[in-house]
């Protein structure tokens, strides 16, 4: 397998697009991503996006977002795995330039969801429609449940959920990407309304339109689009069981710790050299869970780590510098990308007020679904 | 739902029929062809007692679409006595009473009513244990 560098990224503003379509977002993050590495050609390109279809009733999105590129004729692939579609991507291109298929490899993600789609029946698509949704469970409900089963066995409370908020937002207030970059307090979120007991509205990601891209290449090449590389050094990805009844532990998410673990062991590293962590907190409590599953805090120790700081910017393991999906927002198939992107910008110095000083290794944590999939990838600066 | 997916569904949503595997024993629900314990591909029909205990549960405030009418409603997690876990709304009583540990029993009970046509569509609720 070759090294593999990412050379360059762009990303649209996370938000209320209203001005903006899927293509125009994707076309912005890409040439985003193409003019930063001064790259003006691409082999092979991915596109992650949960759901085209049912968001804006468009599908075969490798072919059309391609020729929006002006690049009609590379191979352009749409990859999805619900909200871990990004990273999935991400992780499709790493291969394919590794193996050595290709040299020059774009990894989008994408994602319209202010057009006018019952948004709540789209996202639900990503649990299991015969055993899950007939009931009338909803994303936010299964979360839910996963928080009530969390508090019950470790103790958790919804304060500690709360604090998860107060930090992301804090951290977000400082990311001119963000669809909220606005500090929130505990007593905000604690007495926002509730969406699904014991979740309440400002636990939850909001539903955001928005595009990422990163370029990559070989190692060895990527002197010739930028100084500053940074290598993926790790990837991994599993899947866990769809349905939530089918889990041993519902506080628990198995796929989130294998695929660190097998990405862990692809780097040669364990979760205490992390200096910097993106990880998948749609809502305040997968932040404590998928904390614990990639082994950054013990298991059932989740809770209090937002509000004792160690999860802060300045305590052991920053984790979502960026704002998290929390604020910086989660247009769903771009979300790994997004990621990714704050993580580069973290390895390379670029963070600006919310740098992690000395940061060299990085990790991105991206999730599918209540947790069915999960992706993980490892990055250090060169 | 298309109704040849609806009528597929029939004997897991009203007869709470399951499948014990003959390998392990895993009791799955609803049946599938191969079980994920143990990858065994025999399987023994069992149907399901009408009683569980709550493992999970939420309050949905925020519902879909075609339960708009009936927010706020509880969901559960629940877990029979041969072992098989699923999803279920519990009903009949406080929606913020229903939390782990509490004991239901399943009624036949309608679930939604499906798109302009309005297909009925039925399967089990739970209720506070009698």
């Amino acid at each position: 397998m070759r090294e593999v560098a990412i050379v360059g990224a762009g990303m649209t503003r996370f938000g209320e697009l209203w001005k903006y379509s899927l293509r125009d977002m994707f076309v912005e993050a890409a040439s985003g991503a193409l003019q930063d590495a001064g790259a003006d050609r691409l082999d092979s390109m991915y596109v992650g996006c949960m759901s085209g279809g049912q968001f804006v009733g468009q599908e075969h999105l490798g072919p059309l977002m391609a020729d929006h590129l002006g690049m009609a004729g590379v191979a352009a692939t749409h990859v999805e795995s619900a909200c871990a579609s990004g990273g999935v991507a991400l992780r499709q291109a790493f291969m394919e330039v590794a193996s050595g298929m290709s040299d020059v490899v774009l990894a989008a993600g994408i994602e319209k969801m202010n057009d006018g789609a019952d948004v709540t029946n789209v996202l639900a698509t990503a649990a299991d429609q015969e055993t899950e949704v007939y009931y009338g469970v909803t994303f936010p409900g299964l979360y839910a449940m996963i928080a009530r089963a969390h508090m019950e066995e470790y103790g958790t409370t919804e304060e500690d959920l709360a604090w998860v908020a107060v930090k992301n937002h804090k951290q977000g207030a400082l990311n001119e990407k963000a669809q909220f970059p606005r500090e929130v307090t505990l007593e905000e979120v604690m007495n926002s309304s509730i969406v699904s007991a014991p979740l309440r509205l400002l636990h939850c990601s909001p539903v955001t339109d928005g595009a990422a891209a990163v370029l990559l290449c070989p190692l060895d090449m990527a002197k010739e689009f930028t100084d500053a590389p940074v290598k993926i050094v790790g990837s991994g990805m599993a899947t866990g069981s769809m349905a939530l009844a089918d889990r041993e532990d519902p506080a628990f998410l198995d796929s989130v710790e294998k695929s660190g673990a097998q990405a862990y062991k692809m780097a040669g590293i364990g979760p205490r050299d992390v200096n910097v962590a993106e990880v998948h907190d749609c809502f305040t409590i997968a932040e404590i869970c998928c904390t614990e599953a990639l082994g950054f805090v013990e298991k059932g120790k989740g809770g209090p780590a937002a509000k004792e700081g160690f999860t802060a910017l300045g305590g052991c393991i920053p984790v979502n510098t960026s704002g998290g999906l929390k604020s910086k927002g989660h247009p769903v198939g771009a979300t790994g990308i997004a990621q990714t992107i704050e993580i580069f910008r973290q390895l390379r110095g670029e963070a600006g007020a919310r740098q992690v000083e000395n940061a060299r290794i990085g990790l991105a944590q991206n999730m599918g679904g209540s947790g069915a999939s999960s992706v993980v990838h490892i990055f250090e600066g060169v | 739902m298309p109704s040849p997916r609806y009528a597929r569904e029939i004997p897991t949503r009203y007869r709470l029929e399951a499948a014990r595997c003959s390998d392990c024993g895993k009791v799955n629900y609803p049946a599938r062809r191969i079980c994920p314990s143990c990858r065994g591909v025999d399987f023994e029909k069992l149907t399901l007692s009408r009683k569980a205990k709550v493992i999970t549960s939420t309050v949905v405030h925020v519902p879909p679409d075609d339960f708009l009418m009936e927010a706020p409603y509880a969901m559960a997690v629940v877990e029979t006595p041969e072992g098989a876990r699923f999803m279920t709304q519990v009903v009949d009583c406080d929606p913020s009473t229903v939390l782990p540990g509490m004991d239901v029993d399943l009624e036949f009970r309608l679930i939604r009513k499906e798109g302009n046509s309005g297909i009925l569509c039925y399967g089990h609720k739970g209720v506070p244990a009698a």
